[in-house]
């Protein structure tokens, strides 16, 4: 085995490499080789069809000349109602999944919790993560029927998957050093939780949260478009109505207010370190 | 008090920390547990608390055996142990108060400690302490804006809120300077003295244990090697311990910081 001892006299003056990741030359040629034919022969099969975009080109131009005047006032009864809707399902499905989330994030944290409540949180995790917002909301669009209540449900079940992965592994790399003086003074449970965890996850809980906040909002502009109800529900009539300046207007609101949640919780976050 | 009894402590890797150590600690006794890295010093004081389960052996901790105990009794059993940490440990984002204040969650029902609504007993003992460890104007300040030597004393003042009957020390001193480890070196020292608890400290500095302590306890390989007075620590004993190494340095500086101690 070790047959080439090592030298250090025969290594003086020859230059240094760092060892290659893969440590066969001619596996590591084939890899890149392959990889790089893969990659032109992919781009090789996705044909464009130049004729239709330059007729739609044309409808592009009317579009984005929409934004240059928008209509806020002739459907504004409609765009306030689906603003009300979407704000209120934001905060709502925001509200009622953190609540939610944070003691399956502690469940699915294993250094906090035995092995079968994990299993069966990562579970909850993982049914949530896999369900896209949109098949959801189109499950429960079909059982409770058009409006917010099918997109509100849609979000927090989506808050779950989201907020719970992201909280639980925070917790699993926490300072296990301070949670353990908690625990060497006697605590119960819930107060080792409460002085040992919490003060350590407490930003990343309220960085998320109000990223989560951002993230319903925008999602409760798209659920609209199969049936749950917001302003996505505004918008998708605009559109249907080829009445782009007020679709405009629309996207102009949700991006001032995306933008507007995006500058609050630069201010929060900042706040909370 | 505290007697242990053939413990013996084996990790999932293997490894063997602990090969029967038999250890009698009596009330108000401060006692230095030295030995090389990984000898089994911080794995002994973590069995007693148990953060670590020990394999086998017994604990007897005022007649009661904390290798066997339950959930419930073993909080209880925490209560009468004070630990102070290496890292201090200290929760970061909890001001001073709230640090000192936890020592005392194994009294406290959760909602009480939930809601920061503690006994004024324990308000009074903390603003005691605090001003015992000299912190009485960092009570609102946060862990994490104190310095090594400050959070130290923290950590002291939590141990000792507790009221506890022993102090479970781990390297107390490791990360601080000097002069800052003798201050707090003699700060648990006192405390114990004034309040006749027993102590168990680890420490890495031979030096600054025989300027302290009444008896020193040496471990090699998981088991005690030496049990005596400070006195007894000659170069061959401490080569006993650590193995072959030059100690007439160490032991002659010990002799300089004792007359620095007298000045």
């Amino acid at each position: 085995m070790n047959t080439d001892i090592f030298n250090v006299q025969t290594k003086i003056g020859k230059p240094w490499k760092k060892p290659p990741f893969v440590q066969s030359n001619l596996l590591r040629w084939v890899l890149i080789t392959g990889f790089v034919i893969y990659l032109i022969a992919a781009y090789m099969t996705i044909d464009v069809n130049w004729s239709r975009v330059y007729e739609g080109l044309e409808r592009g131009k009317k579009f984005v000349l929409a934004f240059t005047n928008p209509d806020f006032t002739s459907r504004s009864s409609d765009i306030w109602e689906g603003m009300i809707e979407s704000i209120l399902m934001t905060v709502a499905s925001s509200v009622v999944g953190i609540l939610i989330s944070i003691p399956i994030a502690l469940g699915a944290a294993r250094n906090v919790s035995p092995l079968p409540v994990y299993l069966i949180c990562r579970g909850i995790i993982a049914i949530s993560r896999a369900l896209q917002e949109i098949i959801v909301a189109i499950l429960l669009v079909a059982i409770f029927g058009f409006g917010p209540l099918a997109g509100f449900l849609t979000l927090s079940f989506a808050t779950i998957g989201f907020l719970s992965k992201l909280l639980a592994e925070d917790i699993e790399s926490m300072d296990k050093v301070q949670a353990e003086a908690i625990k060497a003074s006697g605590a119960k449970w819930t107060q080792w939780i409460n002085y040992g965890v919490q003060p350590q996850v407490m930003p990343r809980l309220i960085g998320l949260s109000i990223y989560r906040v951002d993230i319903n909002f925008r999602e409760s502009a798209i659920l609209g478009l199969v049936g749950a109800g917001g302003i996505g529900a505004t918008l998708n009539t605009a559109f249907d109505r080829y009445e782009y300046d007020t679709a405009a207007a629309i996207l102009l609101i949700i991006i001032v207010i995306v933008m507007a949640l995006e500058y609050l919780s630069g201010i929060v976050r900042a706040r909370v370190q | 008090m505290l007697e242990i009894k053939q413990l013996v402590k084996k990790y999932h890797t293997g490894d063997l920390a602990l090969n029967g150590v038999d250890l009698k600690v009596e009330k108000g006794q401060v006692m230095a547990l030295i030995g090389p890295s990984g000898a089994g010093k911080s794995t002994l004081i973590r069995c007693v608390n148990r953060l670590e389960k020990a394999t086998s052996g017994e604990i007897w901790l005022n007649g009661e055996n904390i290798v066997k105990m339950r959930s419930g009794k073993l909080r209880r059993a925490r209560r009468n142990m004070g630990m102070i940490f290496q890292e201090y440990a200290l929760v970061e984002r909890l001001t001073v108060m709230e640090n000192v204040l936890s020592g005392r969650l194994g009294y406290v029902g959760f909602w009480r400690s939930f809601l920061r609504k503690f006994p004024q007993s324990d308000i009074n003992a903390a603003f005691g302490l605090l001003e015992k460890v000299g912190l009485d104007t960092m009570v609102n300040k946060r862990a994490d804006e104190l310095s090594g030597g400050q959070r130290q004393r923290v950590g002291i003042a939590r141990a000792l809120i507790q009221k506890p009957d022993i102090l479970l020390v781990d390297e107390p001193t490791a990360s601080l300077d000097p002069k800052t480890s003798r201050q707090i070196m003699r700060l648990i020292c006192e405390l114990c003295r004034e309040r006749e608890l027993a102590a168990i400290i680890n420490i890495h500095d031979v030096a600054l244990a025989q300027m302290f302590v009444q008896r020193v306890v040496g471990l090699r390989f998981g088991a005690v090697q030496f049990d005596g007075p400070p006195e007894g620590l000659t170069p061959d004993v401490l080569t006993m311990i650590y193995g072959e190494e030059d100690w007439e340095a160490t032991i002659e500086s010990v002799d300089d910081e004792d007359d620095l101690v007298t000045l």
